[in-house]
C-alpha cells in the first residue's frame, strides 16, 4: 500500500471474491435509451440531422454497454464498484449504526450508491425526459406562432386618382381578405399633392394611441357634405371611402383627442396616432405596414414626422418612458 | 349499508368523505364562515353551466355572435343557462371578495393559515382571468373593444408587456386565433388551474381546521390549558401563553 491516507474505496471486496456478483451499476443503458429517443424524435423533426445524432449516441452507448457487460467473458479485470463502503479509517467519525449492536449480516453503513438509488434516479430521469419531450413542443406551439411567421400586410387602396388633393377620406378595408371581416381596419387618408416629384399622402391609423379604441373623425361626413361615398373593389376586396372634413380626431373610449396630423391635443394618449407606410405601384396606393409616431411638426407634405418602430397602444416611443419598452415582438 | 361497506373496504372513500364533511368546528362558528362554501357553489354553477354552453357555442369570428343569439333567443332554456353563467360570474367574484373580507376581519389568514390565504389570492386572480377571457366570447362590439383595451393594458406593462399582449392576441392583431385562444383558456386551461387550486384550498381547510370568530372566548390569544399536541397534527399546538398553563408545563421552573 503506497498511499498513506485513508484506505482507498476500490479495494476488491474479499467477501465478493469467491461468489458470483451482479454487474456493477452502469449508466450506459440510460445513454442508449436517450439515443433511441433522440433517434425517434428526429424521425419526426429532422431525420437527417437529429436522427443521426441519436443513432450515434445509441451506437456508442450500446457498444460501451455491451463491452462492459461482456468484460468478464473476455477475461478482463472487472473493476467492481463496491456495494458498500469499506469501514472508516481509525479516528474517523463513527456512524451511529456502528455504535449499536447490528445483526451480523446487515450492512453496517449507508451504501454509497445502492441499486435502489440508481433505479430511482433512472426512473425520475426518464420521467423528466419523457415529460420534456412532450412538454417542450407543446409549449412551443402554444407560444411561438404568436411571434414567428407574422404575415406582411399589403393593402390595395385603388388608383391615386381617386383621392383629390387636400381632401380627407375615411377608408375602411380588409387587411387580409382570407381572414375576412375580422381584419377590417380604418384609416384617415389625405392626398397632399406632389412633393419632390413623389405623390405625398397622409395616412393615419384610427387605432388610438391610448389603448387601441377606434378613433373617430371630429367633423361632418359624406351625407352632410353632400358628397357620395366611394365604393371600390380591389385586390383586398371591398374598399369604402367616406368623405370627411375633420377638425381633428377623437376617441370614444377615454376621450383622447388629436389634431389633423394625429398629434395628441388632449386626454390620455401617450403619443401621436400611428401612420401607414405606403408605396405607389402602377399608379395605385398600396399600404405596406404601420409605424408609430412620437409627434408631427408642420402639416401635409412638408410635415416632419418623428417616426419610430410600431409600438402597441399606450407604449411611449419618446422620452425616458420609452426605455420601458426596449424590445418589441416581431410584427409587420 | 352493504354497498357502502363494500366501497369503503376497497377504497376508504366513505371514511374520506365523512372526514371531509363531518369535521369538528368551533361551537361559536358564524354564518359569515359559510361565504367560502357559497363561493364554491357559485364556481360549481359556473362549471356546469359553462360545460352546457360549450355544447352550443361556436368559437369562430363569423359564428360566435350568431350562436350566442341562438342560445339566448331560440334554444329552450338557453336564456336561463346563459344568464346563470353571465350573472353567476359576477356572483362568484363578489362572493370571493366577501369571503376574503371575512377571512381578513376574522384574522383567519394568520399562522398557520398564511399559505391558504396565498392559495385563495391565486384562486381570485385565476377567477378574474376567467372573467377577462370569457368577456370576449360573445364577440359583440362591447366584447371586442373591451378585449382590445384589456389586451393593450397588458401591453403597457414594462419590458414584457408587448410580448404578453401579442401572446394573448395570438399575433399582431385580434382575429380568429384570438377568439379560439381565449375560448381554450377560458374553458380548459384556467378551469383546470382553478380546480387544482380549490382542491389545495379545501385540503388546507380540512387539515388546519376552521378558526373561531374574534369574539370567541376560545379565540387565539386567550389563555388555554391546551398544551397537548393534537393527536394527528403534533406540529400545530399554539405556543401556550404565560400564566397557569406555563406554570403547569414547567412545575419546577416558574419564575
Amino acid at each position: 500500500m503506497e498511499s498513506s491516507g485513508p484506505e482507498p474505496e476500490h479495494l476488491p471486496d474479499s467477501e465478493n471474491g469467491g461468489n458470483g456478483h451482479f454487474p456493477s451499476p452502469t449508466l450506459w443503458p440510460l445513454g442508449f435509451a436517450i439515443g433511441i429517443v433522440v433517434l425517434l424524435v428526429g424521425l419526426i423533426i429532422d431525420p437527417r440531422l437529429i436522427s443521426s445524432v441519436g443513432a450515434v449516441i445509441a451506437a456508442v452507448c450500446g457498444f460501451m454497454w455491451i463491452r462492459e457487460a461482456t468484460a468478464e467473458m473476455r477475461a478482463e479485470t472487472v473493476e467492481v464498484e463496491p456495494e458498500r463502503q469499506s469501514p472508516p479509517a481509525e479516528g474517523a467519525v463513527v456512524p451511529l449504526a456502528a455504535a449499536e449492536p447490528a445483526p451480523a449480516a446487515a450492512p453496517e453503513e449507508e451504501e454509497r450508491f445502492p441499486r435502489s438509488r440508481l433505479l430511482e434516479g433512472t426512473t425520475i430521469g426518464l420521467g423528466a425526459l419523457i415529460g420534456g419531450v412532450v412538454t417542450i413542443p407543446v409549449a412551443g406551439f402554444a407560444v411561438l406562432p404568436s411571434f414567428l411567421g407574422q404575415k406582411k400586410v399589403k393593402v390595395d387602396l385603388g388608383p391615386i386618382s381617386t383621392y383629390p388633393q387636400g381632401e380627407w377620406y375615411i377608408a375602411t378595408f380588409l387587411t387580409d381578405p382570407l381572414e375576412g371581416e375580422v381584419s377590417r381596419r380604418t384609416a384617415f387618408i389625405r392626398y397632399n399633392g406632389v412633393f419632390q416629384n413623389e405623390p405625398s399622402f397622409t395616412i393615419i391609423s384610427n387605432r388610438c394611441a391610448h389603448l387601441g379604441c377606434p378613433v373617430q373623425a371630429n367633423g361632418p361626413t359624406g351625407a352632410i357634405l353632400g358628397k357620395p361615398t366611394v365604393h371600390e373593389r380591389t385586390a383586398n376586396g371591398p374598399l369604402s371611402l367616406v368623405p370627411v372634413v375633420p377638425a381633428g380626431f377623437g376617441c370614444p373610449c377615454h376621450g383622447g383627442q388629436y389634431d389633423t396630423e394625429g398629434n395628441r391635443t388632449a386626454g390620455p394618449p401617450v403619443r401621436a396616432l400611428d401612420r401607414w407606410a405606403f408605396s405607389i405601384v402602377n399608379g395605385r396606393l398600396i399600404l405596406v405596414g404601420l409605424f408609430s409616431v412620437a409627434k408631427v411638426v408642420g402639416t401635409g407634405a412638408q410635415a416632419q414626422i418623428y417616426k419610430d418602430k410600431l409600438a402597441g397602444p399606450g407604449q411611449h416611443v419618446d422620452g425616458p418612458e420609452q426605455w420601458f419598452y426596449p424590445l418589441q415582438p416581431p410584427h409587420y | 349499508m352493504y354497498p357502502l361497506d363494500w366501497l369503503e373496504e376497497r377504497s376508504g372513500l366513505v371514511g374520506g368523505v365523512k372526514h371531509f364533511l363531518f369535521r369538528n368546528v368551533p361551537a361559536d362558528i358564524n354564518w359569515m364562515q359559510t361565504l367560502g362554501s357559497a363561493a364554491l357553489t357559485a364556481f360549481i354553477v359556473q362549471a356546469i353551466t359553462g360545460v352546457i354552453l360549450a355544447m352550443y357555442y361556436h368559437p369562430t369570428p363569423t359564428d360566435a355572435y350568431p350562436s350566442i343569439v341562438n342560445i339566448t333567443d331560440h334554444l329552450t332554456m338557453g336564456w336561463l343557462v346563459r344568464g346563470m353563467h353571465k350573472w353567476g360570474a359576477s356572483v362568484f367574484i363578489i362572493l370571493m371578495f366577501l369571503h376574503m373580507g371575512r377571512v381578513f376581519l376574522f384574522g383567519a389568514y394568520k399562522y398557520p393559515r398564511e399559505l391558504n390565504w396565498i392559495v385563495g389570492v391565486l384562486i381570485l386572480v385565476t377567477g378574474m382571468m376567467e372573467g377577462f377571457t370569457g368577456y370576449l366570447l360573445p364577440w359583440d362590439q362591447t366584447a371586442y373593444w373591451a378585449s382590445v383595451v384589456g389586451i393593450n393594458l397588458n401591453g403597457t406593462a414594462p419590458f414584457l408587456g408587448p410580448w404578453l399582449a401579442q401572446f394573448l392576441r395570438s399575433g399582431q392583431e385580434i382575429g380568429a386565433d384570438t377568439l379560439t385562444r381565449f375560448y381554450s383558456l377560458h374553458m380548459l386551461v384556467l378551469p383546470g388551474g382553478i380546480i387544482a387550486l380549490i382542491g389545495l384550498h379545501l385540503y388546507l381547510v380540512v387539515r388546519l381546521g376552521v378558526t373561531s370568530p374574534p369574539w370567541s372566548p376560545e379565540a387565539a390569544g386567550q389563555e388555554r390549558v391546551d398544551e397537548e399536541p393534537h393527536p394527528l397534527r403534533p406540529g400545530l399546538t399554539r405556543p401556550v401563553p404565560h400564566g397557569i398553563a406555563a406554570a403547569q408545563a414547567e412545575p419546577g421552573g416558574s419564575e
